[in-house]
């Protein structure tokens, strides 16, 4: 990479001054940044060091570190049954092993990316991040703001007893997803969120008991699917991902339901 | 900028450029085993182990490994070779570009699951993407390490 100064922060202020220059950037797995090697990088900020690599459980929420690695939320037992199995389900078809050791949650979280799986489920799970100036900011209003020059420290995922189920479309096995869905459902409401359109994830919050039956879960997905915008890109078309959504979304409302696996 | 690191068990000190990806450094102390085949960040060649974890050397800034274990094909050429002896009797060894990222990654493989089913380790290995010998005879060669290495696999 281009990189002018590197430079380990010894502290989140350290960084957040030196964040405060435009040609400066923050550092995640490198993973997307290293893919646009003519962009110069007058200041390099580096996170590790910082103890952002841990996931910690309390009472009310999962506190994910931002440098936590893909890999680590993958493998997480505890987050494994928070989510019923769609934490793996939701990263383990993004490019591979090695890449997801690298891959951080910050990262993924805060580039907001149009293909992001991460984004896609964190949003069905009502997560918030927590910014260094910004404190605690619901992921939702989050994930429609621009970058600024906060900092990321990590992201809140509150233990409400819930039902969450993923699926993501993918034209090749590792590849970049046509379409991802997350649906979640708790006594209070039924989130549903959906990226990869290829735009960034929305979540649409319905009421408690969407989607019980085939019948409503079929009403409800068509519902999500017209309330959302596809576009085209060289992997699919509008109206594929408009109709996918359709047919995604309605299998995670009825296997959240408890009913009929896909 | 200077880094110190271990690199397969020996301390090494490096004058390194900031920017400079831990890919490039390899091939400069001449861990010639360590490849690039994609330049996308995709294709599992360049994998090396960063304290015991698979990752791709060519998205690891140099400058993150200051104090940290690497390890390379180089370094493990006991069990490499083992293995190789089981793809060459399978038919299933590759011309030797694509090979040492797969093997790296297989090596980790072994370690990190206990007993694995035919999906996991098809979902562990899934970003190696060159196979050209078959996926099945890797996954023959698999049966047959796993076994010997006492850990079997779950069918």
């Amino acid at each position: 990479m281009n990189i002018v100064h590197y430079i380990k922060a010894k502290s989140l202020e350290e960084a957040w001054q030196l964040n405060q220059k435009r040609s400066a950037v923050i550092l995640g797995g490198c993973c997307w940044l290293r893919m646009s090697p003519r962009r110069t990088l007058a200041t390099a900020i580096d996170l590790t060091g910082l103890g952002l690599d841990e996931i910690h459980e309390t009472e009310e929420a999962f506190y994910i570190g931002a440098m936590v690695p893909l890999r680590q939320l993958e493998t997480s037992d505890s987050l494994e049954v928070f989510t019923q199995g769609a934490m793996k389900e939701s990263l383990r078809h993004i490019v591979g092993t090695q890449f997801r050791n690298l891959a951080t949650v910050g990262g993924s979280i805060w580039g907001r990316f149009g293909f992001s799986d991460v984004l896609t489920l964190f949003l069905a799970l009502d997560a918030e991040v927590d910014l260094y100036k910004g404190g605690r900011v619901p992921l939702s209003v989050f994930a429609e703001q621009k970058a600024d020059t906060d900092i990321l420290k990590g992201v809140y995922l509150p233990k409400k007893k819930r039902q969450t189920a993923y699926a993501s479309l993918r034209l090749n096995a590792t590849d970049f997803p046509v379409l991802a869905c997350a649906v979640s459902r708790t006594a209070d409401g039924v989130s549903c969120s959906v990226g990869a359109r290829p735009m960034r994830a929305q979540v649409r919050c319905l009421p408690a008991g969407t989607g019980m039956t085939p019948d409503d879960a079929d009403r409800a997905a068509k519902e999500v699917a017209d309330s959302l915008s596809f576009e085209d890109n060289m992997r699919a078309s509008r109206v594929y991902r408009h109709d996918m959504a359709t047919v995604l979304c309605r299998r995670l409302f009825l296997q959240t339901a408890g009913e009929g696996r896909k | 900028m200077k880094i110190q690191y271990w690199l397969n068990g020996k301390v090494e000190n490096d004058e390194i450029a900031p920017g400079q990806m831990l890919y490039d450094l390899l091939r400069k102390k001449g861990c010639y085993s360590v490849k690039c085949g994609c330049e996308t960040t995709a294709c599992g060649l360049c994998t090396v182990w960063l304290e015991e974890k698979p990752v791709l050397s060519c998205a690891v800034l140099a400058a993150r490994i200051d104090g940290k274990h690497v390890t390379t094909l180089e370094g493990l050429q006991g069990e490499a070779q083992k293995f190789a002896r089981y793809m060459g009797q399978e038919g299933s060894d590759q011309c030797g570009f694509c090979n040492p990222g797969f093997v790296m990654n297989v090596l980790a493989m072994v370690r990190e699951l206990g007993n694995p089913t035919e999906e996991e380790i098809k979902e562990y290995l899934a970003g190696n993407l060159c196979r050209c010998t078959g996926y099945v005879s890797h996954m023959r060669v698999l049966k047959q390490y796993l076994t010997e290495k006492g850990k079997g696999m779950r069918l």
